[in-house]
């Protein structure tokens, strides 16, 4: 596959309620590979843009349990297999005296687990994204709310879906180059 | 709780006539176009002074041992140990606001949530900085992690002071992860609006190219969400594995079940004092009055008032229990604390702890910054008396009259104290002159405007 002359388009919105009516109506055109940029989370974007569930979460329940177990085999292996210490006839698995230290393992694996993997699944850090192209970009994190299509999509036209996004709202559409 | 439909009842979170716009413009002028003032530059003048005393204090305690601290048999846990339960429970207001808050969906959070989590950040950093002098070698720190050492040997991990390094290093590791999260969208904004090239480079880098997708404000709020999730259990945790410190031990005054709920109240009740005497001058100076309002100190006062009347509690069933326990040992100990030779430290914080914030009923006296502040510095005192009582009174009396004595804690101790306090300022001073100290993307939801409303 030849690589399209650009990267995309990319149209500038004056609001959320305009961003998120645009955004249904390209998907419901037929985009596949669009996104939106906005200074801060909208709720209802997602959707609009049908973006799947993230398995985030899962991820997290994940790095949860392994520091849960984990946590607790450590302590039991250290006080029962590996330096068994009996100090005054109690038990050896002891195991209340474990729940602190699992506790605080489970939160600690779950917590990195839930930045790390929001990081990779975002691709981030990713110094160099083709939007920073685009001057009025730097928008996006002041007050103005932006969709892109990107070139690789199969319905993308330059002109055609330039006009498309003229048509259901963007008071600007530039073209993003690699 | 406000009861959802009064809006004349209730002030807004936000002053009139902002825009997204004027938010961010407002908030990231701190960091990049203001100039440096004079205060600042004072302010962090003194700090840094006191920040060398801290090296000072803290060299000179490496090169000569512990002995240059107060402590001895029988009082062998001093200022270090005071300081330290002091300073974590600060931390506590702050991942309070940010965590229980948000999953409250309490909005007048946003405001105050980034410079209340820098607050427990660099409280746990002065924290920890005491329990690792106290160990006598602290080059030898890493003995209390599980590691493959060549002794062959493993921490106890059936002693709450390895408890407690595992819940400090948690508490601390989250509470940076979840300050750092918060931050790349406004370090993307300060990316796009420095108008110096290192500015774009340095806070571009923080952003990690961050550019605002909504894919990625997807995931993003999913583990904002999970983490204020594991961050709740945790910061209760955390004071309460503190409090087994001494709960565990069989001592008069600390042998009590009540410890882990009351050391909790505790912490928020002086963590909350403590975000007051920082929001106060920080909201006055940087003219931030339309975005931390009356309202949000009223919530605050509120939170104190409320958390002060637990600890109120706290104090009473101790006594309560000493005397309808029938133990002669735990009957002395308060006897002790309420006339022995440190009674006036105990008067001194039944006064800053019960008696002054009960003026906080009255709406004149949580509706007024200046009164907020005096009384955030009184309970902030009353607090590190609080912890002084109860780590020394039980110590210097036990059991036996034999082993009984005094404790007096030496200039040295003074110093390391006192140098925590100008490090918090030294990083906080830095915080507020590098770093968006308002959550900006998080303060543009909170606009009408942010609603999506349904046109078609």
């Amino acid at each position: 596959m030849t690589r399209p002359p650009i990267w995309g388009l990319l149209a500038e919105f004056d609001g959320p309620s305009a961003l998120v009516a645009a955004a249904a109506r390209v998907r419901d055109a037929g985009y596949k590979r669009i996104d939106a940029h906005t200074p801060f989370p909208l709720e209802e974007l997602p959707e609009a843009l049908g973006v799947k569930r993230t398995v985030l979460p899962l991820l997290v329940l994940l790095g949860g349990l392994l520091g849960c177990v984990g946590g607790y085999f450590m302590q039991y292996y250290a006080s029962n297999v590996d330096y068994p210490l009996n100090v005054g006839g109690r038990p050896m698995h002891s195991w209340p005296m474990f729940v602190p230290i699992t506790f605080e393992l489970t939160v600690l694996l779950g917590g990195l687990t839930a930045v790390i993997g929001m990081l990779a699944l975002n691709g981030l850090p990713m110094p160099y994204h083709p939007l920073f192209n685009v001057p009025r970009f730097a928008l996006a994190t002041r007050d103005r709310f932006f969709l892109s299509i990107e070139a690789r999509d199969r319905l993308f036209d330059r002109q055609e879906t330039a006009r498309f996004l003229r048509e259901v709202g963007a008071r600007e559409v530039s073209e993003v180059a690699h | 709780m406000e009861p959802a439909p009064a809006p004349l009842a209730t002030p807004p979170v936000i002053g009139p006539g902002h825009t997204f716009a004027s938010i961010t413009d407002k908030i990231s002028a701190i960091v990049l176009r203001r100039r440096t003032s004079r205060g600042w530059l004072v302010g962090f003048g003194i700090s840094f002074f006191f920040l060398l005393v801290l090296m000072n204090a803290v060299g000179y305690l490496l090169l000569a041992g512990i002995g240059i601290w107060g402590v001895n048999v029988p009082v062998a846990w001093g200022f270090a140990i005071v300081n330290f339960v002091w300073w974590i429970g600060i931390g506590h207001a702050g991942t309070l606001i940010s965590a229980i808050l948000l999953l409250l969906r309490q909005q007048w959070r946003q405001s105050i949530n980034r410079f209340a989590e820098a607050m427990t950040i660099f409280a746990v950093a002065c924290a920890g900085l005491f329990p690792l002098l106290h160990l006598g070698r602290p080059w030898y720190f890493y003995w209390l992690l599980p590691y493959p050492d060549t002794m062959s040997l493993w921490p106890q991990f059936r002693s709450p002071l390895v408890w407690d390094v595992f819940a400090v290093l948690t508490y601390f590791t989250i509470s940076l992860l979840f300050w750092f999260v918060g931050l790349i969208p406004d370090f993307a904004t300060l990316r796009d609006r420095s108008p110096s090239r290192p500015g774009r480079f340095i806070y571009g880098m923080l952003a990690m190219g961050w550019r605002g997708s909504a894919r990625h404000w997807h995931r993003y709020e999913t583990a904002y969400l999970l983490l204020a999730g594991l961050a709740t259990p945790l910061v209760v945790s955390v004071h309460t594995v503190v409090s087994f410190d001494f709960a565990v031990a069989q001592l008069p005054g600390w042998h009590t079940t009540i410890f882990p709920p009351y050391f909790v109240a505790g912490a928020i009740y002086s963590g909350f004092a403590m975000v007051l005497t920082l929001a106060i001058p920080l909201r006055a100076v940087y003219q931030l009055e339309d975005f931390i309002t009356t309202r949000h100190l009223q919530n605050m006062a509120k939170i104190l008032l409320a958390t002060g009347l637990i600890v109120a509690y706290g104090y009473m069933i101790e006594a309560f229990m000493a005397w309808y326990g029938g133990n002669p040992y735990e009957q002395y100990m308060i006897w002790n604390r309420l006339t022995g030779p440190y009674a006036p430290f105990y008067w001194a914080l039944l006064f800053c702890n019960i008696a002054v914030p009960q003026v906080l009923w009255l709406q004149r006296v949580r509706t007024s910054a200046s009164a907020l502040f005096v009384i955030s510095l009184i309970v902030n005192t009353g607090m590190w008396l609080e912890r002084f009582i109860i780590v020394v009174t039980s110590l210097h009396r036990d059991f036996l009259p034999s082993s009984w004595g005094m404790y007096y804690p030496t200039v040295w101790d003074v110093a390391t104290f006192v140098g925590t306090l100008g490090l918090f300022a030294t990083l906080f001073f830095l915080f507020i002159r590098f770093m968006p100290m308002i959550s900006i993307f998080e303060m543009r939801t909170i606009l009408p405007e942010a609603e999506v409303k349904e046109s078609t």
